[in-house]
């Protein structure tokens, strides 16, 4: 069931992203948000390198066979029975899928400032 | 460096000034050695630089820090009995001994793909990682690193379980929770090199990690796929796992968990113990004679840590994103919050001194530790930390579970 409403929420998305080649790029100071959230949020689970830990890798290689719009849809609606959660409530469906194509061609490092 | 100087300055100037040619002979020669205790030390995880923070907590301040501990974006923390060395556990797999008075690495292994913790026997012999890739734990002499033994956590299809909630268990036994099994294993290994594995199976889905109560006795596992925690009573002659708030969340609609709340840091105090709900803005209250509830206090998001102070007077709770830049207090005779402070962005972690006058609390995205007085809520100090996360004070090594 839950699978399912995956699938179809994979091809809705696709459809949309053949309609839009790409999504529109978050302002700047977002997509520095976007970087820092799923380096230090998402990597409570993935790995702040993304290397993987309660959740899977989350690398170049090893999402070399997802397509960008099933990971947005992962990202968005989790996947009930494990521990990914939905994360709607704190990503749009155009973010989630400008991550996910992110993901997919090797994340960008945080750029950070240190402390001293 | 500064400082060091105007140590041996310090300790030279009353020789000088009284004339002692014999015994400033000697220091003369070689510079004497500091003499320092380690009960008032501890290290903060520099997260993203892979390096720890050394502090000092009677001071208040950092007194040094180590580099060269790899990916630390999970790290946490054991200490030897004697509190001079720190086993740090990495989520690269890396397993390093540090020398906190000599603030450098004196071993360092590669021991999986994919690690969790540890834990470190009472006798202070034997060190123990808890590993995601390849699942299972993997047993250590402490002086050397020396891998004793492997021990694969085996699902009944052959396939290996990822280990969470590790403890240690007096007579060098240790207990670990299977995420992908329904079990709970204990592993006794007073011969390090021939553990005997009992499981402990059908305890309840995905376990995703346990406390230990600070006699010993419970060992608790908190419960992922289902409302409800499995509970074995260790002084039993056959241990055996049972159900414990079975049920807490029925016909509510969990929210998204988008953190794992920690277990580990007992909050045990006057006869209940103060649990994370899952999925809830709660804390749990559970009798710990019946096991029964006997209470939910609302707070301010979903808990990760739920932390007694180390008298039980107060309990500290932090939360996952997004609510994660406030701390909630409760005072545990009358169960309710009494305050709630604001350290700083992104809170992850808090630790009380040992006699719990003051608290550590990491804030992430300040790069700042933040210590607070944990009677009237004043703020001590504040550290300059590079992505501060976990906290670990040396006194923990007393202390079972920990």
């Amino acid at each position: 069931m839950a699978r399912n409403a995956l699938i179809s929420l994979t091809l809705a998305l696709a459809a949309a992203a053949a309609g839009a080649q790409t999504p529109a790029a978050p302002a700047p100071e977002r997509a520095a948000q976007l970087v820092r959230m799923v380096r230090q949020d998402c990597g409570s689970c993935h790995g702040m390198r993304l290397t993987g830990g309660l959740g899977p890798a989350l690398t170049r290689q090893a999402l070399a066979a997802k397509p960008p719009e099933y990971l947005a849809a992962v990202i968005i609606h989790g996947i009930p029975g494990t521990p990914m959660p939905p994360w709607s409530a704190l990503l749009s469906g155009t973010e989630a899928l400008w991550i996910a194509q992110q993901l997919a061609s090797g994340f960008p490092e945080e750029m950070r400032s240190q402390a001293p | 460096m500064k400082r060091r100087s105007m140590l041996s300055f310090a300790a030279a100037a009353p020789l000088l000034a009284g004339g002692c040619a014999a015994t400033s002979a000697s220091s003369a020669t070689s510079k004497p050695p500091a003499l320092q205790g380690t009960g008032d030390l501890g290290v903060v995880i520099e997260r993203a630089r892979g390096a720890l923070t050394l502090v000092n907590t009677s001071r208040r301040e950092a007194m040094g820090r180590v580099e060269g501990l790899g990916d630390l974006s999970h790290a946490s923390v054991v200490f030897s009995r004697d509190e001079r060395f720190a086993y740090v556990f990495g989520r690269d797999g890396a397993l390093t001994r540090v020398d906190i008075l000599e603030r450098r690495i004196t071993h360092r292994v590669m021991q999986a793909g994919n690690s969790i913790g540890g834990a470190i026997s009472a006798d202070g012999s034997l060190v123990v990682a808890q590993n995601y890739t390849p699942g299972g734990i993997k047993v250590f002499d402490a002086a050397t690193l020396e891998l004793l033994s492997d021990i694969p956590a085996l699902m009944p299809n052959g396939e290996r379980s990822r280990v969470v909630g590790l403890a240690d268990l007096p007579q060098r036994r240790f207990i670990y929770s299977l995420f992908d099994a329904e079990a709970i294993c204990i592993a006794d290994c007073s011969n390090p090199r021939k553990p005997q594995v009992t499981t402990l199976a059908g305890i309840g889905r995905q376990p995703y990690d346990a406390l230990l109560s600070p006699n010993g006795r419970h060992y608790i596992a908190g419960l992922f796929g289902e409302d409800g925690l499995a509970m074995v009573d260790l002084w039993d002659a056959a241990p055996r796992a049972r159900r414990i708030l079975a049920g807490y969340g029925r016909g509510e609609k969990p929210l998204p968990v988008y953190k794992m709340p920690h277990l580990r840091g007992w909050a045990m105090a006057g006869g209940r113990a103060f649990l994370p709900a899952i999925g809830r803005h709660e804390v749990l209250v559970v009798d710990t004679a019946t096991w029964a509830e006997v209470g939910r206090i609302p707070v301010a998001g979903q808990p990760v840590f739920v932390m007694a102070r180390p008298d039980g007077r107060q309990v500290w709770v932090n939360f996952s994103v997004p609510d994660y830049n406030r701390v909630q207090v409760i005072d545990t005779p009358s169960g309710q919050v009494i305050d709630t402070i604001a350290p700083g962005k992104a809170v992850l972690h808090m630790e009380f001194t040992p006699r719990g006058e003051s608290v550590w609390i990491s804030c992430r995205d300040d790069n700042r530790v933040q210590v607070y007085d944990t009677h009237t809520r004043q703020l001590q100090a504040s550290l300059h930390v590079d992505a501060p996360s976990g906290i670990f004070f040396t006194a923990r090594a007393q202390r079972m579970g920990f």
